[in-house]
């Protein structure tokens, strides 16, 4: 890390959110390649698949929606799947909230929407690291804008290219969502409940794959939540009655 | 028409979603059950999602074999991923095996056969 400058401003706490967030920036330009061009193959036009980028802006609910729209799922399904992917935004919100609660309501609901699983982990590095958190909001917008910006831009190279070579699919190109999924979840997996939860909705989502509107997936995921938190509340039982003895 | 629904929908839900913390404060209380069940969330939804791609990339039976590169590609990303913890690597190296297996496949004389 640079030394902190004494002049810190709005604009050069903009600029350090946004330098901060570059190797996210990285991270997610071939998922917004995929996307771009995995929907540009899809039934929805391409207008309609920046559109969703616009306004959802969510990666994975955005792929869940592609997935589960040409698995021909309903509407509801579908935005009951976002309801549930998205839940893990609060968890992140509700540890950054100590630093967000003073700010006027447009400041919270932007801040909001900008919010990212990249963005939360760029900012809370910045909150433990604290340089100067009384303009940390300007950090934050510098960090979730360049994190939009971003999206759309490659969610539209992804789009034109998925329009100029629209066998992509057959290529097998939805591998790189897998790979991607994994790229994510195994870094997580290092406790066993995680990965106790995983296996359990990983084989459950296999076993039900075949049920109508893909409802063995929400089965799956609760099935695996279930698992991880009964294996954790079993050991924080054992850790405490092994203190005990 | 109602893929734009489905749009606007998935907008709403989202956003207020992602902004009901900050918006509500403090008056939002997430009782310490829901918390702890929010934190297996991330790692069931996306392991949920991927697994029949990787042992049923056709959509019919389980395909448990040397010859489906889904499962290679992913076993190997999955080693790749444990090991080192990079996100971008796992991504390539998985990609790379994914593609080259396809193609040794096709080409494999006992293709012919």
């Amino acid at each position: 890390m640079s030394t902190q400058s004494q002049t810190s401003t709005a604009l050069s706490n903009f600029i350090a959110g946004s330098r901060d967030t570059i190797p996210m920036l990285v991270g997610a330009a071939p998922f917004g390649v995929i996307y771009g061009s995995l929907a540009a193959g899809s039934q929805m036009s391409a207008w309609q698949g920046q559109m969703m980028s616009l306004s959802v802006f969510a990666g994975s609910s955005q792929f869940i929606a592609l997935g589960l729209a040409a698995g021909h799922a309903g509407i509801l399904l579908i935005l009951l799947a976002t309801l549930i992917v998205n839940l893990r935004h609060m968890l992140y919100a509700a540890s950054l909230l100590p630093h967000v609660a003073h700010l006027p309501a447009r400041w919270r609901w932007s801040l909001g929407f900008l919010l990212t699983d990249e963005t939360f982990a760029v900012m809370n590095r910045f909150y433990r690291q604290a340089h100067d958190p009384a303009l940390g909001h300007w950090y934050f917008l510098g960090s979730g804008i360049s994190m939009y910006l971003n999206w759309q831009l490659w969610t539209l190279i992804g789009l034109v290219f998925g329009v100029a070579f629209p066998h992509l699919q057959s290529l097998g190109l939805d591998f790189a969502m897998v790979a991607t999924f994994i790229a994510i979840v195994v870094p997580q997996l290092g406790r066993r409940p995680y990965l106790a939860a995983a296996l359990g909705a990983g084989g459950l989502s296999y076993v039900l794959k075949d049920y109508p509107y893909k409802l063995g997936l929400l089965a799956a995921i609760i099935g695996g939540v279930l698992i991880g938190v009964m294996l954790q509340r079993h050991a924080r039982r054992s850790y405490r009655s092994s203190e005990a003895a | 028409m109602s893929v734009t629904l489905m749009i606007l929908g998935m907008c709403l839900i989202t956003v207020v979603v992602k902004a009901l913390v900050f918006v509500l404060g403090e008056r939002l209380v997430l009782a310490p059950g829901i918390r702890e069940a929010l934190g297996f969330v991330p790692v069931t939804v996306l392991t949920a999602i991927i697994v029949p791609m990787i042992l049923a990339p056709h959509g019919h039976g389980l395909e448990l074999s040397p010859r489906n590169p889904q499962l290679v590609a992913a076993l190997v990303a999955v080693a790749v991923c444990a090991v080192t913890r990079r996100q971008l690597l796992t991504i390539a190296v998985g990609l790379t095996v994914f593609f080259g297996w396809q193609f040794a496949l096709s080409i494999a004389p006992w293709h012919a056969l």
